[in-house]
């Protein structure tokens, strides 16, 4: 299948992406530049991470007034799968394709660390090669990863199952300790309303190679790859 | 002579340089003219009290690819049609003015150097001194040190892997903040910073040219500074998000094939970086100030040359292929304007509009006088090296109690509260991050890593400079071979006092000759670097500070160690096991010392012959899959250092009645720094294997006991929780930085 990488001004995980989905899965990819508007030949948009325009102003406040964003838009609502990254998923806040917002972390510093994922649903495009409440390894690299939303969108997202990743320990528990940037609900990465659409902060793309510390990211790609078949 | 005091002050330069500038071009310069003289013939750029000591230092093997000095950065080639570039640089007086800004821009400034030799910065690692942090400015200095590198470093989307950070209290006005940057690029795409063909065009691409950083070269990093608030303006601002553009925008250049040379524009701005380029080249330059890019208008041509704005390169490129460079920087958005080309004649004219401002022969801009002065030892010299057992108390407390607290001192205590700020991950390389002896990086499309590792011990230098000199290349080695790569080359950042004082002329030549001989011993030429001098305030010199980078190969990726013990139920053994017959000298310059009793003294010493015949075995015991860890006993000596690799594994440790017998009394076997040590850790049915090996090479090795368990024990001295000790290293820099 082919991925299409979109790549900001100041987007640094684009290679990183690619590097998962060409080098390690064998899949086939292509850089998409902030300025084009069709994306018609690919199965799954990438946004990946980085500092898209800097992020001076508000991390992805400048980056959903690219062009690129309407097409990514019309891409979703045709039900096809997005996922952005880190950064990636600032952009989809920020654009209106997700609810809530990501706040500078609760201790206001930069954190890069090996976090745990407890996958709360199994049966999403970017979960099929999980079991429910498999625990994943995936680091996060980020300032501003606190996943905040307000009470009713909060309710809603939970009820409905959108909440699709969890920062928890390596048994799988989710308590304030696993919890890298002060999220609520300890949330890593929720769905869209029609689940095509995942933002998660946490880098799938860093954890593809055991020597690299862990493989785990691969079933994110791999559940995507099986539901584009 | 009608130039003022205050206007050579200004500028760093003497009266005598002054008349020297007059003689050669047989005239008076005008402002612009001297501005340029002033910022070229600086320290920081003209190397004027170091370069004749810089040659002592080996520069060549068959890995080189670059000659020292003569671009921006040493290039070593690790096969595979693959080369690696990387240097040192400080940020002292910046950071210490403005840490915050200060450390971004010696963070940007190094990438730049990278960029400049055509490759692809892949890491960066720092190393850092402060005062003691008892003090709320060191405290200040250090938070804003750190953002300022995790701010810039991890927006420009390179992997910070690692570095060491220090204390001290002759840093207290004068932080050091050296970075270091390493990249990749192919060995046949180098690009050069020599201009050599006459009419080619001088394109300035990235940030508008603004009104600061001037003098910084002069002003700034070329002498002492004692009154700091008014310098804050001479210190640069950085935009990273402008940086990462630069860096892709400047690598897509250079692949169309159409750039004939590159030049960063760092320490005194458009003046150095277009005046090198051309003097590389043998060539000269003419530019058009009005076409150079402003932040703001009514500039004088004197703040264009001389401003320090970050985050440009000057790109050279045959008319020809202006074009197509052009479209590169336009569908980046990155400025990029014609300011004027190469000539045939080495003469450097300088205009504004029509109006001719400067017209100065390149040779004499680019020849800056050299000193050799004479230096003599400090005369507390002596005195400072003599210890003898007498002077050192019998502790009054346990081993226990000393053991914990060096691992919260924090000069030992983990790193990682700082590390976990840093980006380490991105690019994907990072095979070992922060926080081991060496960090490793893969290279992608090869079953090879590379391995790197910053390094410096100031309080031995202070000791013996030549033998400090020494042992900081010693010891950078051993780091990298702790990971099982071989040392390939070094870069080297020289941090001393004023070196018009004799004292500081001799640290800073004996400690040169120390190192040159370490590298020569050990096979490691020194292949890029740089020099900061004048880290003194109100009179005081900083201790002798010698960073040494190094880069070393490992030609399989999955035979490589890390510093933590290898699991549950293995050997631990020593590397270099000799017994210490003298207390004094086993404890020369330790940090014990320095803790508990308050004394820096001593003379550290190093047997080069032997620190090559370890690190040898350590990398045949590595690359032999003979051992599961390895590593370097440094701070702290070896109760550290097993305490360490115990609580980098997260596994107990029962030690041996060995251990404590090392030398002639307990706390010199448990803590004292004696060099040429590496605790490796295996699984018992090697150790024939490994005795058999450490005979055949000539290193002492020994059994010091077996991993397992909850605890830590040194029989008859310390028996503490593994959780107690971890508290103690994990949290002691933190709490030391809670005031």
């Amino acid at each position: 299948m082919r991925f299409g990488i979109v790549v900001f001004p100041g987007t640094w995980s684009d290679t990183d992406c690619r590097h998962a989905v060409n080098g390690v899965l064998g899949q086939e990819s292509e850089y998409v530049w902030h300025r084009e508007t069709d994306l018609s030949g690919f199965d799954c948009i990438i946004l990946p991470g980085g500092f898209s325009y800097g992020d001076y102003l508000r991390a992805g406040a400048l980056a959903k007034l690219s062009p690129v964003m309407g097409a990514v838009r019309e891409f979703a609502g045709q039900g096809r799968p997005v996922i952005g990254i880190c950064n990636g998923f600032q952009i989809l806040c920020e654009a209106g394709l997700l609810p809530g917002a990501l706040r500078r972390n609760g201790h206001l510093a930069y954190r890069c660390q090996w976090t745990n994922l407890r996958t709360e649903r199994a049966d999403a495009p970017f979960s099929s090669r999980c079991h429910p409440q498999q625990v994943l390894q995936v680091p996060v690299s980020h300032g501003e990863g606190n996943y905040y939303a307000d009470a009713d969108t909060l309710a809603r997202l939970e009820s409905e199952g959108r909440v699709l990743f969890r920062y928890c320990d390596t048994a799988g528990e989710v308590n304030a300790e696993s919890n890298p940037n002060g999220s609520v609900n300890n949330i890593a990465g929720i769905l869209n309303e029609a689940g095509n659409v995942l933002g998660m902060m946490p880098h799938p793309e860093r954890s593809c190679e055991p020597m690299l510390g862990s493989d785990d990211g691969n079933l994110i790609f791999q559940s995507i790859i099986d539901h584009c078949g | 002579m009608t130039v003022s005091q205050e206007t050579l002050d200004q500028i760093a330069l003497s009266r005598a340089e002054y008349e020297m500038i007059v003689d050669r071009l047989d005239r008076e310069p005008n402002p612009l003219e001297l501005g340029m003289f002033g910022a070229l013939w600086s320290e920081h750029c003209g190397y004027k009290h170091s370069r004749p000591l810089l040659g002592l230092f080996p520069s060549a093997s068959p890995r080189v690819l670059s000659r020292t000095g003569a671009e921006n950065a040493g290039a070593i080639d690790i096969g595979d049609g693959w080369a690696v570039v990387f240097k040192v640089e400080s940020h002292n007086h910046p950071s210490a003015v403005e840490p915050r800004q200060g450390a971004a821009t010696g963070v940007g400034g190094i990438v730049r150097d990278i960029l400049a030799m055509g490759a692809r910065p892949m890491a960066l690692l720092n190393s850092l001194r402060f005062g003691p942090l008892d003090d709320p400015h060191n405290r200040y200095l250090m938070q804003g040190v750190v953002e300022g590198i995790s701010w810039y470093g991890n927006c420009i989307g390179v992997p910070d892997v690692g570095g060491e950070i220090g204390f001290n209290p002759s840093y207290s006005q004068n932080p050091l903040v050296n970075a270091m940057c390493v990249g990749l690029v192919e060995s046949d795409r180098i690009a050069t910073a020599a201009a050599g063909n006459a009419e080619d065009v001088l394109l300035l691409v990235g940030a508008e040219t603004g009104r600061d950083g001037i003098h910084g070269a002069s002003g700034l990093a070329s002498r002492t500074f004692e009154e700091e608030t008014e310098l804050r303006p001479t210190v640069q601002v950085g935009n990273p998000f402008l940086e990462k553009v630069l860096i892709e925008s400047c690598l897509q250049a250079l692949a169309t094939g159409g750039v004939s040379a590159i030049q960063d524009l760092g320490a005194a701005g458009l003046t150095s970086s277009a005046v090198e380029a051309v003097a590389r080249g043998g060539r000269g330059l003419e530019l058009d100030l009005s076409q150079v890019h402003r932040r703001e208008e009514g500039m004088a041509a004197y703040e264009v040359m001389l401003s320090e704005s970050q985050e440009r390169m000057l790109l050279v490129v045959p008319p020809a292929n202006v074009p197509q460079v052009k479209t590169v920087f336009d569908r980046w958005d990155v400025p990029c304007r014609e300011i004027g080309r190469v000539s045939q004649e080495p003469v450097a004219r300088i205009s504004d509009g029509p109006e001719l401002l400067a017209d100065l022969p390149i040779v004499e801009l680019a020849g800056a006088p050299q000193y050799r002065l004479e230096g003599s030892p400090s005369p507390d010299y002596e005195e400072r090296q003599t210890l003898t057992m007498q002077e050192i108390p019998t502790p009054s407390q346990g081993a226990d109690d000393i053991l914990l607290r060096l691992l919260a001192a924090p000069n030992i205590a983990s790193k990682g509260s700082v590390y976990r700020q840093y980006d380490h991950q991105v690019q994907t390389n990072t095979v070992v991050g922060p926080g081991s002896d060496a960090a490793l990086l893969r290279i992608k499309g090869t079953g090879k890593a590379i391995a790197l590792a910053i390094d410096g011990n100031s309080r031995y230098c202070y000791l013996d400079p030549y033998a400090g000199g020494q042992i900081a290349v010693a010891e950078v080695c051993r780091n990298l071979s702790c990971s099982g790569a071989e040392p390939l080359a070094l870069t080297d950042c020289l941090n001393f006092g004023n070196p018009e004082r004799p004292e500081i002329y001799y640290q800073l030549e004996q400690c040169i000759r120390g190192m040159a001989r370490a590298c020569r011993v050990l096979g490691v030429p020194v292949v890029s670097g740089n020099v900061s001098l004048y880290n003194e305030s109100q009179g005081q010199a900083i201790y002798p500070t010698p960073i040494v980078g190094g880069l070393g190969l490992l030609e399989d990726v999955n035979r490589h160690a890390a510093a933590g013990f290898g699991g549950e139920g293995l050997v631990v053994a020593l590397l270099g096991s000799e017994i210490g017959r003298y207390r004094a000298a086993d404890l020369a310059g330790s940090e014990y010392l320095d803790l508990v009793h308050g004394l820096v003294r001593g003379r550290p010493a190093i047997d080069l012959r032997r620190e090559k015949q370890v690190q040898e075995l350590c990398r045949h015991a590595i690359a032999g899959g003979i051992v599961a860890s390895a590593h370097d006993c440094a701070d702290g000596g070896l109760a550290v250092a097993l305490a360490e690799s115990s609580i980098l594994c997260g596994v107990g440790f029962q030690g041996n009645d060995l251990i404590a017998r090392l030398s002639t009394s307990w706390d010199a076997a448990l803590f004292g720094e004696r060099q040429s040590r590496i605790v490796v850790s295996l699984a018992p049915a090697q150790w024939p294997e490994l005795e058999r090996l450490a005979a055949r090479m000539r290193v002492a090795v020994a059994q010091l006991g077996v991993t397992g368990g909850d605890k830590f024990q040194i029989p008859g001295h310390v028996d503490l929780p593994l959780d107690t000790l971890a508290d103690a290293w994990n949290n002691g820099l933190e709490r030391a930085l809670g005031g």
